[in-house]
């Protein structure tokens, strides 16, 4: 199993939208390489015969009669916004300061 | 005269006896919290007044000869990881601090609906993300049997809370041990359904094909009585199990009587050995022991794919997790750190979610994109998806031999704060047991089983069973807990010191 360096944390930490500080990479990188370590024993386990498994209890897609059914009003939905305006959710700018 | 140690069946009688009511109950449990909960920390959030105005309806009902169920005005602690309506959930969380959900869960509808008051929100790892209790924004729950110890997690504060006697009844919810190995760790009695047996509508999921809903107790029959309210289907949960369910409540009473005859137990081979501490397998072998006197029949059943359960684990959940996570985005509800300047929304995210989530929960998230990422993909989360299909199989094989799989909960008794806090490795380590139910979906019950030898603290005895068969659980659960329980001459947790004895046990306003 290869080391996860500090880079690829960097990287990863970019991916799932978290800032973390250096010393936050300094920590997590070598706890990540020992847990990898360890599940890394995973490989090659299970041969190409073995169907993957997503959910224990064998599932069909359910669906529900297409009616209306009593929901969340609108203030419901937004009373846990950090910021509200107009009945809607409001959120910092989404592109960049050039556009 | 009822007390905060009567068991939820005993209150139950009381009730509907006239000997009690739901508001004295209430107010008991209410001042147990007051007095103790400032050392055990099991709550994040108590609602007196709420559970009073549920207990004073549920007193009106009973006067009218309208009361709702046996457990009607019987009062509940709710892990902080279902949303309450009206009521923080916070998913032991500061991302979600302050956070009031506009709706309730489906377990938490079926409780109300039920009749139980709700006493407050307990602690537990952030998104549950923990077997110590120790990742809660909010700090640790402690150990009622020692105040310097763990309570295990990441249900610390609910298995605690019935511990300390500061609830009768709780619900937890179960990942991979969450409720059983706080249940095994604080002489309690807890209960992962099968998947899909509770729904899972207003559960804030951490890996949400492993995740369930279940009791967290002092006894079985009380785990069984409200199996009985939460459980069955849910049309808001595509996973939900759309079958009838038959009594648990009644399982448990076939069970209480100690007979094990005909029943066939397997004890499994990979659950023992390097690793595991004397005095808890000292209990597991007296404990088989004893079902063998019963009239049980025991064999050793083998399960190597179970050798790589927890790897399979540490895989499948962190890729969910990190999906499951991405919600917490500071644009919807919860925290929103916005830094200096005109950032834009994912600048807002970035450092929201930095300043939100702790270490734990950043260290499942990273693991998990990595374990997703292009060019790992098959190497680890295929292979682990593959392994859960061998652990399955493993199961199926086991139950065509036997009725029942039986194992200790949790390879070692509460360590002490702090301890393991900096290896993640050796904390994942603590639910080496409980984590092949949870891949395969079966259910599992952990019962108290003594206490070991080196440390004087409590062990759990953990049952298996087939998808399904929660009802096997809480008959044979029931069973040796009846067994046990007449050999030490009354209740494990009788024997607990943490907390030293105080003003509202035993007595009743």
């Amino acid at each position: 199993m290869p080391e996860i360096s500090r880079d690829e944390v960097a990287h990863l930490a970019t991916l799932a939208r978290i800032d973390l500080s250096d010393a936050e990479l300094d920590h997590l990188a070598p706890q990540l390489s020992v847990i990898l370590e360890s599940v890394a024993s995973i490989n090659g386990v299970a041969g190409d015969d073995v169907p993957p498994t997503s959910h224990a209890i064998p599932l069909t897609n359910v669906f529900r009669e297409d009616v209306v059914v009593p929901s969340l009003t609108p203030e419901e939905a937004l009373s846990g916004a950090p910021a509200v305006e107009d009945q809607r959710f409001s959120v910092p700018r989404i592109l960049g300061e050039e556009a | 005269m009822s007390t905060v140690r009567d068991t939820a069946a005993d209150l139950a009688a009381a009730l509907a006896g006239g000997e009690t009511t739901s508001v004295e109950l209430t107010q008991l449990h209410l001042d147990r919290i007051a007095e103790v909960d400032e050392r055990v920390h099991a709550f994040l959030h108590v609602d007196g007044e709420g559970a009073l105005a549920d207990a004073a309806e549920s007193d009106a009902r009973r006067a009218r000869g309208e009361a709702r169920g046996p457990l009607d005005g019987v009062p509940i602690a709710v892990k902080d990881v279902l949303t309450t309506r009206g009521l923080p959930t916070t998913c032991g969380s500061k991302i979600l601090e302050g956070w009031v959900p506009p709706y309730d869960a489906t377990v938490v509808a079926r409780l109300r609906e039920a009749g139980l008051p709700i006493l407050g929100k307990t602690n537990m790892d952030e998104f549950a993300m923990g077997s110590s209790t120790e990742h809660s924004a909010y700090g640790p729950t402690r150990n009622p049997w020692d105040l310097d110890r763990i309570p295990g997690g990441s249900g610390g504060g609910s298995a605690a809370a019935v511990a300390a006697f500061e609830a009768p009844l709780a619900i937890g919810t179960d990942t991979g041990g969450s409720i059983r190995q706080p249940g095994a760790v604080t002489g309690t009695v807890g209960v992962k359904p099968t998947y899909g047996g509770v729904s899972r509508y207003g559960l804030v999921a951490l890996a949400n094909s492993l995740d369930q809903a279940g009791p967290v107790t002092r006894t079985v029959l009380d785990a069984a009585m409200l199996h009985d309210v939460i459980g069955g289907h849910d049309p808001r949960d595509s996973t939900s199990i759309d079958q009838a369910w038959p009594s648990f409540t009644e399982a448990a009473r076939a069970g209480a009587t100690g007979d094990l005859t005909g029943v066939k137990i397997g004890v499994i081979t990979e659950l023992a050995g390097e690793g595991w501490q004397p005095g808890v397998m000292a209990r597991f072998d007296e404990s088989v022991q004893t079902m063998v006197a019963a009239g049980a029949e025991v064999v050793e059943v083998s399960c190597p794919s179970f050798a790589h359960a927890l790897a399979a684990y540490y895989l499948i959940l962190p890729a969910e997790a990190s999906s499951n996570l991405a919600k917490f985005d500071a644009m919807r509800y919860g925290l929103r750190v916005t830094p200096e300047g005109n950032p834009s929304a994912e600048e807002v995210m970035r450092a929201t979610r930095d300043a939100g989530f702790g270490d734990e929960v950043k260290r499942r998230i990273i693991l998990g994109t990595y374990a997703l990422s292009s060019g790992y993909y098959d190497a680890y989360y295929g292979q682990a998806q593959k392994v859960r299909t061998l652990i399955s199989r493993d199961f199926d094989a086991a139950f065509a031999q036997v009725d029942v799989l039986v194992s200790p909960t949790a390879p070692t008794t509460a360590f002490r704060l702090g301890e393991k806090l900096d290896d993640p490795m050796a904390m994942y380590l603590n639910d080496l047991a409980t984590i092949p139910a949870n891949l395969a979906g079966v259910p599992g019950i952990s019962v108290p089983n003594g206490l070991a030898d080196e440390d004087g603290l409590p062990v759990g005895l953990q049952v298996l069973a087939p998808a399904l068969a929660d009802d096997r659980v809480y008959r044979v659960g029931a069973a040796a807990e009846a067994l046990l329980t007449r050999a030490w001459g009354g209740p494990l947790l009788d024997q607990a010191t943490g907390l030293t004895s105080s003003a509202t046990e035993g007595v009743t306003r």
